[in-house]
């Protein structure tokens, strides 16, 4: 069962350079359906090492997280790159191989600061913090060094996948009304993303946010030259 | 025991030395069954070798003594490679500590002198050839590094017939995910180094996409039975350091290890052949991010062992 378990934190590891390797959008998004997967059997499998059946909130999150992070917004998602009519490649401002290079770099980090973190009880597994820790990076990686904004939404999510990982320790001690809580911020994030990303395309024709940050200098500029 | 070991040793390594083309007769035949061909017959590349031994070779006016060398010394540092690898058995012919190091470097050697007998023929193509093999190999190498440090950290040792032995088995237990990630990268090299498909065709003709038949298409004759076999030769050995590394035995299977080894061989050929058979090859500058790949993988094994310490 550990070793099952070791095995899953490293195919998160793993599922995350591979998010920085692939080049186009919809690889992307399986990938991140295929996380969030492997995330939502992560409780049940927590709940069974330690009480040895699932219980009634282990299996509730597992529920809503697969309907909603491996089926539902991915659909969301890949509807965008359909309806959206934009180029289905990444587009990084950092190379893809120098970006898994970085990306291996923040996850060695992560191990080397996970050792040094005191916690309060023995994690599920060795790996679990620094699968969570290189997840929360390597979603900012994804965030930051993308052109894209649909890009930047699957960097969003894998930050959030990161959290929720780390939420694990505290599974038994939180509240079911709190991981709902979150899933639904996630949901209504998505949502509200999927609806600004449409409407920057609408507005510009194009979801590049590097051209959107040229745009507002020139105005600024405009408006500076008046002022 | 030690007697035995002795005496067995010889034709274990006759055995060793027959072996590899008939893994090249394999892939062979596994790619002609999945494009609905019957193939060439088993014993096809033994009598490639022999025509090619038989006749005489053309060496161009252009060239020098390290056109001849080229073969000669990749055949002599495959040879001896041989010697340190244990192929059937637990045990190589030779071992001692720090091998490992030895293999690589012999390997490089004989890369090396590959190259330069390709340079040497003043040839564009074949300097194209020669520019992407040192590329591919400077980036396979770092990997191939990482695989054995990950080894010799689970284990202890730095003998290369200790390493993949039954304490590596034990270490299967302690150190799982290490040792998946290391099996995964050292795939990649092999296919790397044995100039296989996703990186490297080896059926095709067309000079501009060719890396390893490139470099040796001006060689004739025993120069180019040589060569063929040597690359035979090399899937062999960096494919058993695989399957030592991937499916290590405990002492108690000792004694049907040969057989099992062997049959493991075949079943790597088979592999590759059906890899060969349902994959593409990567466009040229897609292939620098399958090796970045899989020295990320072995870095990241190597994080892993040196984080989680050694049970």
């Amino acid at each position: 069962m550990q070793a099952i378990l070791d095995a899953v934190f490293m195919l998160i590891i793993l599922l995350d350079l591979a998010m920085l390797a692939v080049s186009r959008l919809a690889s992307c998004i399986r990938i991140f359906a295929m996380q969030s997967l492997l995330l939502a059997l992560l409780p049940l499998a927590a709940d069974t090492l330690h009480v040895g059946i699932p219980g009634r909130h282990a299996l509730l999150i597992a529920g809503v997280t697969i309907a909603l992070k491996a089926i539902f917004i991915p659909r969301v998602l890949e509807r965008i790159i359909r309806t959206g009519e934009i180029h289905r490649e990444v587009e990084p401002f950092i190379g893809f191989t120098a970006s898994v290079m970085i990306g291996a770099l923040l996850a060695a980090g992560s191990f080397a600061v996970a050792r040094r973190l005191p916690l309060a009880e023995a994690p599920l597994s060795d790996l679990l913090l620094p699968a969570s820790l290189s997840t929360v990076l390597i979603g900012l990686l994804v965030l930051i060094s993308r052109v894209k904004a649909i890009t930047q939404v699957i960097g969003f999510l894998v930050v959030e996948n990161g959290i929720f990982i780390f939420g694990l320790m505290l599974l038994p001690q939180t509240p079911l009304l709190v991981e709902l809580g979150i899933l639904l911020d996630v949901f209504v994030g998505v949502f509200i993303m999927a609806i600004v990303v449409h409407h920057i395309r609408r507005e510009f024709d194009h979801m590049d946010t590097h051209l959107l940050a040229v745009e507002a200098n020139s105005a600024g500029a405009a408006s500076g030259g008046e002022g | 025991m030690s007697f035995w070991r002795t005496v067995l040793a010889i034709p274990e390594f006759a055995l060793v030395l027959a072996l590899p083309p008939l893994l090249s007769s394999i892939i062979a035949r596994t790619k002609a069954w999945f494009g609905g061909r019957t193939g060439p017959p088993w014993l096809q590349p033994y009598f490639d070798l022999h025509k090619l031994i038989r006749k005489g070779a053309v060496y161009s006016r252009t060239t020098t003594w390290l056109f001849r060398a080229g073969p000669i010394v990749n055949l002599a540092a495959l040879l001896t490679t041989a010697t340190l690898v244990p192929v059937l058995s637990q045990h190589s012919l030779i071992s001692f500590a720090g091998d490992i190091i030895l293999i690589a470097y012999l390997l490089a050697l004989g890369r090396m002198f590959t190259v330069l007998a390709a340079l040497d023929t003043g040839s564009s193509f074949e300097g194209m050839g020669a520019a992407r093999e040192v590329t591919f190999g400077t980036m396979s190498e770092p990997a191939l590094f990482l695989c054995l440090a990950v080894i010799a950290i689970a284990t202890r040792s730095l003998r290369l017939s200790e390493m993949l032995g039954p304490q590596l088995f034990a270490a299967w237990h302690a150190v799982t995910p290490a040792l998946l990630l290391v099996v995964g990268a050292l795939l990649v090299v092999l296919l790397t180094e044995t100039c296989r498909i996703p990186v490297d065709d080896p059926a095709t003709h067309l000079e501009l996409t060719m890396i390893h038949e490139v470099m040796v298409l001006d060689h004739s004759g025993p120069d180019f039975a040589f060569i063929t076999y040597a690359a035979a030769l090399k899937l062999t050995l960096l494919g058993s350091i695989l399957l030592h590394a991937a499916l290590p035995m405990p002492d108690r299977l000792a004694a049907v290890g040969p057989l099992l080894r062997l049959i493991e061989l075949a079943g790597l050929a088979l592999l590759i052949g059906v890899i060969e058979s349902m994959t593409a090859r990567l466009r040229l500058n897609h292939v620098p991010r399958l090796l970045a790949g899989a020295t990320v993988l072995s870095g990241l094994a190597t994080v892993l062992i040196l984080t989680r310490g050694h049970g």
